[in-house]
């Protein structure tokens, strides 16, 4: 399963990362508590989160994460953006909330 | 006291002092109650720091300054990421420009049987009415935002509680973004300071959060300095000729 699959499958707006979608998804976690995310997810992850801060970017650096998915049409800030840019992190947005982005992730077979 | 020197010398301070506004704060921290914890703690100076709202401090500066105690106004500013930042302020017109930034900024009105009263007061204990914000909500202010409001108002940004599980910085946004600009950290257990935000310079307070008044002064900063104001409390975290914080 890749990037690219989830965002078909979810209808995802991508914002930043668009040409590293062919990244392998390993697993999900879905958390807005960022220490907890660097405690508890691991790498080739897709992570689903309602925070916008830049500091999303370098925790999903950190753990190479395979993409970002912030949920209820939520708009990063700026420098959010321009973070992913650089760190190559495939930043998506979806107009679902977390229980039922993970859901529908599930049901593709991320477990 | 750890130094008196020059004209220099120890001020005990507790900069994180809540009131009966907050409504997670018990009805007891009244103006009168508080001054008279403090004033038997030995406290020289408390910060007065409700959740997004200063409206108490006027009369807990009244009531402070009648026993010799420096009130300094604040604001426990809830970022939009649930980051807690203390907003530290010189003066009245700075204080509520940033209350009245915090207000607009803040949606919802309070539940005051799930949450708690939210209690306006004077300062002589008596009730003035009751706020009706969302006081335990987060504002839609970034961190960022945060702090550079309180430093455009000439105020100190502090980091609340950065070793506590709910509503720190480093909880929340996992560590402390680079390149934002926070006069200080408040530490719960200054043992652990070495811990937090390793290889950066950062200045350090420790204060009591308190929101009973049995915890009023049972952590507490000391600022090395000429007197106790605003100016010279700046000048402890710019650890200007000599003067510091001690925790």
């Amino acid at each position: 399963m890749k990037i690219r699959d989830i965002v078909k499958t979810l209808g995802l707006q991508v914002i930043s990362g668009a040409e590293f979608l062919e990244t392998e998804v390993t697993g999900g976690y879905a958390g807005d508590l960022l220490s907890d995310v660097l405690a508890n997810s691991e790498e080739g992850y897709v992570w689903i989160t309602l925070q916008i801060h830049h500091n999303i970017i370098a925790v999903a650096s950190s753990k190479e994460l395979s993409g970002i998915i912030i949920v209820n049409d939520r708009k990063p800030e700026e420098e959010t953006l321009k973070k992913a840019e650089e760190e190559k992190i495939p930043v998506m947005i979806s107009h679902l909330l977390t229980y039922e982005v993970a859901g529908k992730l599930y049901e593709m077979g991320i477990k | 006291m750890k130094w008196e020197s020059n004209d220099m010398k120890e001020y005990k301070a507790d900069m994180h002092i809540h009131t009966c506004l907050s409504p997670c704060a018990e009805l007891e921290m009244s103006p009168r109650n508080v001054i008279k914890e403090a004033k038997k703690k030995g406290l020289d100076i408390i910060g007065i720091c409700d959740h997004n709202s200063a409206e108490n401090f006027s009369a807990f500066e009244r009531s402070a300054s009648s026993e010799g105690i420096k009130a300094i106004g604040g604001i426990e500013i809830t970022s939009r990421e649930e980051v807690h930042i203390l907003g530290l302020f010189g003066c009245d017109k700075d204080l509520f420009s940033m209350q009245e930034t915090v207000y607009s900024s803040l949606d919802g009105v309070n539940d005051e049987e799930r949450y708690g009263l939210q209690v306006v007061v004077n300062e002589d204990d008596e009730v003035l009415g009751y706020n009706n914000k969302l006081l335990i909500g987060a504002t839609a202010l970034s961190v960022e935002e945060v702090v550079d409001l309180i430093h455009s108002l000439n105020g100190i940004a502090i980091a609340s509680h950065v070793d506590r599980e709910g509503f720190s910085i480093i909880t929340q946004l996992g560590f402390i973004p680079e390149g934002l600009e926070l006069d200080a950290l408040e530490i719960m257990e200054p043992a652990l300071r070495n811990t937090i935000n390793p290889g950066a310079d950062c200045v350090f307070i420790t204060s009591s959060d308190a929101h009973v008044i049995n915890d009023i002064g049972k952590r507490y900063s000391c600022f090395f300095m000429k007197e106790s104001t605003f100016e010279e409390i700046c000048k402890c975290f710019c650890k200007e000729n000599g003067r510091e914080v001690i925790i």
